[in-house]
């Protein structure tokens, strides 16, 4: 150890002079080389990237973690049980998943034809500067927060609802289960509308997308056949990205499933189950932004929470079929083009 | 009717029913915005941006807590997560390859898709319950979840369109790669990039339901971070189905302020986005 000491200090004392000359030279050199530099941005980078994927995981943990109570006491009977009932601590979430489901379905079947024929429009029919003007104002729709779609929703279209197109659809339609009863102006087909006009602009951007990938020689071949440009667009365009299509109608599906403000706003939020579209209901999410923060029983909390989770589970399956699908259409549409 | 004919009629039909739709689908878009500005506009004073709400049945009062309020919790939200989105977007545009990276993908895509709701309940489980009180903090984290998967999405999208012949000129001259991406990549489009970062924030000031049980909303200015904290969404919602026409009056007004701040971030940062291709065309001319 002692001679350890001496022999450093001894060479320390014989260095000084070399290390002097060496940091006047690196004196204007980073105590870093380059390499080490990138090294460590790289790093510190992934290490961030890496704390995104955690929080992924996290989410789904905890919100397991807090629907455990609800989970174990129920079980997975509760998806189809239709009682709620806070005050007795009876849960069961049916009348939700239905809601949710059919004011979806509905909001999907308005949106997907309008949406595709604009993204038609958009991208076959118009010239090019009028049609960034209304691909610039359809983006605007998505921009709106959802909380005024909910505002506009009460004061102007349950009105319009209830005074002018719930006696349309009654006097024509009226012997269909679905268009009977009472209309408030709340209720799942006006939560349908809203939803239908939220998603527009994701399903047609989506839409855009997929028909770009489309070869122009196809076209161009099928019009030189003499096809008028309907035909074309049927048997050039739509047909072969069909898939494509529907990966965007999907995945403006799952944005309507998630979809909270405006639609807890203008359903009514009864837990119940009816045929008709006129009657008041409630979604999965909707349900939780109304009684989440005044929840008190811990089971309450915990129904909620798992509520959240079988949500978070389908949006989860529904996105990533469609970015599935929409991926490999347009990896296939590059590679082709 | 000959055939011939008949296709031309079919063809005709289907574009007057492109026109058709396109009018649909753009009609809601002046409804409500129309709708707003007419009931907004007349309900608005200079006593909405000064003045905090008054007691219920008393006329006046304003919304300063809750704009305010929104401005907070948005700059918290930005605070962690524009930061993080850059860096993971830059991860995916310059190192994108391998596992890590895949997954990142992956993650951000589901991200993007969770309902906002439940990342309002992720907040509130990680947040409000272990500090046992609603606060900014929670609502700020809230919205930051929903800001960072788009400002990394987009951050991927701008960087991938420069062409890789910049970048090896960065490295030809000599410098380490991490002052290539930042001084020369980054910088370089800095406007684009700083348009997915407003297109962002203008999506989180909207939000309402994660701010619902997280922030929760207070009829007082309060600055503290861990008290509950007043936003515009939420003093919409509770105004909205208030029984009192008065606060509806406000709703609206707030509405009003909401869609105009929401939309004017969102065309601001489209303009910039073309002055700034157009600034490009000009130096480009001239050279």
């Amino acid at each position: 150890m002692i001679r350890d000491t001496e022999n450093i200090q001894k060479n320390t004392l014989k260095d000084n002079f070399s290390s002097i000359s060496i940091s006047i030279q690196s004196s204007k050199k980073k105590f870093l080389t380059y390499g080490e530099q990138d090294k460590f941005a790289y790093l510190l980078i992934k290490a961030i990237a890496t704390l995104v994927i955690i929080l992924l995981l996290g989410m789904i943990l905890m919100l397991v973690n807090a629907a455990m109570p609800a989970i174990k006491e129920f079980g997975i009977s509760y998806a189809l049980t239709d009682n709620w009932n806070p005050v007795e601590d009876e849960f069961g979430a049916l009348p939700f998943i239905f809601g949710t489901l059919i004011t979806s379905a509905l909001a999907i079947l308005i949106a997907a034809p309008i949406s595709i024929a604009v993204a038609l429009f958009i991208n076959e029919i118009l010239p090019t500067k009028i049609a960034k003007t209304i691909s610039l104002f359809v983006e605007m729709i998505a921009a709106i927060p959802s909380i005024v779609f909910g505002l506009w929703g009460i004061f102007y279209l349950g009105p319009f609802v209830k005074d002018i197109l719930t006696p349309f659809l009654k006097d024509n339609f009226g012997y269909l289960p679905f268009f009977q009863g009472a209309s408030f102006g709340i209720g799942i087909l006006t939560a349908a509308i809203i939803l239908a006009i939220m998603i527009t602009p994701t399903i047609t951007s989506i839409c855009r997308e997929v028909l770009k990938t489309v070869p122009k020689i196809q076209k161009e071949a099928a019009l030189a056949l003499g096809a008028t440009r309907f035909e074309m667009i049927k048997i050039a365009l739509l047909k072969p990205s069909f898939s494509g299509l529907m990966g965007g109608v999907v995945l403006g599906l799952g944005r309507a499933l998630g979809e909270t403000m405006a639609v807890a706003m203008v359903i009514g939020n009864s837990p119940t189950i009816t045929a008709s579209l006129f009657s008041p209901a409630a979604t999965m999410a909707s349900v939780i932004a109304n009684e989440y923060a005044e929840a008190d029983s811990d089971l309450h909390l915990s129904a909620l929470c798992y509520i959240g989770l079988l949500l978070f589970l389908i949006t989860f399956i529904i996105n990533g079929l469609a970015r599935a699908i929409v991926w490999k259409k347009q990896r296939s549409g590059r590679s082709r083009s | 009717m000959n055939y011939l004919t008949w296709r031309k009629f079919k063809n005709i039909f289907f574009h007057s029913m492109l026109y058709i739709s396109s009018l649909i689908v753009l009609l809601p878009l002046f409804l409500i915005i129309s709708y707003v500005f007419k009931m907004g506009a007349s309900s608005l004073n200079l006593d909405f941006f000064t003045a905090l709400p008054k007691p219920v049945g008393e006329v006046g009062g304003g919304m300063r807590h809750a704009i305010l309020g929104t401005l907070y919790l948005v700059a918290i939200g930005s605070l962690i997560s524009i930061p993080t989105g850059l860096l993971c977007g830059i991860y995916l545009s310059e190192f994108g390859k391998g596992k890590t990276a895949a997954l990142l993908r992956f993650s951000i895509d589901m991200l993007t898709g969770v309902p906002s709701i439940i990342i309002g309940i992720f907040s509130y489980i990680l947040i409000v319950v272990p500090f046992k009180s609603f606060s900014a903090i929670a609502g700020g984290v809230a919205l930051s979840i929903i800001i960072l998967p788009i400002v990394c999405r987009s951050t991927e999208e701008i960087l991938k369109l420069i062409p890789n012949h910049i970048r090896e000129a960065g490295l030809a001259l000599g410098l380490p790669r991490w002052r290539v991406i930042l001084n020369i990549v980054v910088r370089g489009n800095l406007s684009s990039l700083i348009t997915g970062v407003m297109l962002a924030i203008s999506r989180a000031a909207g939000e309402t339901a994660p701010l619902l049980f997280t922030a929760f909303g207070n009829m007082y200015l309060s600055y503290r971070i861990d008290e509950p904290m007043a936003s515009l969404p939420v003093q919409i919602y509770q105004y909205a189905i208030s029984p009192f026409d008065d606060w509806r009056r406000q709703a609206w007004a707030g509405a009003f302020v909401l869609i105009i701040l929401v939309l004017g971030i969102n065309l601001i940062a489209r303009l910039l986005v073309k002055i700034g291709s157009l600034r490009n065309l000009i130096s480009r001319g001239s050279k």
